[in-house]
């Protein structure tokens, strides 16, 4: 068994050295692959299968992409990387303004915890629908315009992000080239 | 819009051989998958750490579904002619033997 060490002071109000190793979060690396104005497909969630287009990535790491939401109805939203195939096909996004979106602007609203009345407590919770506020459509309009012109110059281009991907027989992903 | 364009299929299927074994001892931690069209090595290195979902229906009701899943992940090819080793968080019954495994195509690293 090893020895222990005796401590250096036996001092009561000895002050706990701060750790050297503090933890930095840094966003995840970014493929090769994707670059602003690639065009990704989305694996899992509810837009699985669908082409979408790079836009940036956040602080958190996450993919900021957009549909454009006119094409396959994919808002501006964020994606995780690995959860993502990306293709070879660019679109042009050098128009579109993206500086001001980051992590807090997807950030959902607190839901503030009421307490619930005898009454109340047996009721089933009222789903409130969800609404789209207007400052976000006005931001995916004005994001969007600029893609969608740079999708309408190339031929095909419309026809080839509104499509989902999907396997079918005999595929084999492992030799595929996106 | 057609069926096909609202449920877009990107797993690969997959058939549960068994669990990794010699002769006589089976070690159940560990199950052998066959995924389709995949037939070498080189072949099924493509699909080291993608998660997988053993699907399965059950008599009741949970979480507002009859069907229940269990997942896992590929770990490492088994063999030279495209076979694979995959653990699941709790390990397969042998009732999935021979039955469907869906090999989704995340954590990407394309």
């Amino acid at each position: 068994m090893a020895e222990a060490t005796a401590p250096k002071s036996y001092s009561l109000d000895a002050v706990k050295k701060p750790l050297k190793r503090a933890r930095v979060n840094r966003p995840s690396k970014l493929r090769t692959s994707i670059t602003p104005g690639t065009v990704l497909i989305i694996l899992a969630g509810r837009d699985k299968g669908k082409r979408v287009v790079f836009l940036k990535q956040l602080e958190s790491g996450l993919l900021l992409v957009t549909g454009p939401f006119k094409v396959n109805r994919v808002p501006l939203r964020r994606v995780n990387q690995r959860y993502v195939i990306a293709t070879s096909t660019k679109v042009d996004v050098s128009g579109s303004d993206v500086a001001k979106f980051d992590d807090s602007y997807f950030a959902g609203e607190q839901k503030k915890k009421e307490k619930k009345s005898e009454g109340e407590f047996f009721e089933t919770e009222k789903k409130e629908k969800k609404v789209v506020s207007q400052a976000r459509k006005d931001d995916q309009a004005a994001v969007d315009d600029k893609i969608l012109a740079a999708v309408a110059s190339e031929p095909l281009l419309k026809e080839y992000l509104s499509a989902r991907f999907s396997l079918t027989s005999g595929d084999k992903p492992h030799r595929m080239q996106f | 819009m057609t069926k096909k364009e609202n449920s877009p299929r990107l797993y690969v299927r997959a058939v549960v051989l068994g669990h990794k074994r010699g002769k006589s001892n089976v070690h159940e931690h560990t199950s052998l998958l066959q995924i389709e069209n995949v037939q070498s090595k080189e072949d099924s290195k493509w699909y080291m750490g993608k998660r997988l979902v053993y699907i399965y229906k059950a008599k009741t009701l949970k979480n507002g579904s009859l069907y229940r899943s269990m997942w896992g992940r590929v770990t490492r090819p088994h063999g030279n002619t495209g076979v694979v080793r995959a653990k699941f968080k709790k390990n397969l019954p042998c009732t999935a033997t021979g039955r469907r495994v869906r090999v989704f195509l995340y954590p990407s690293n394309i």
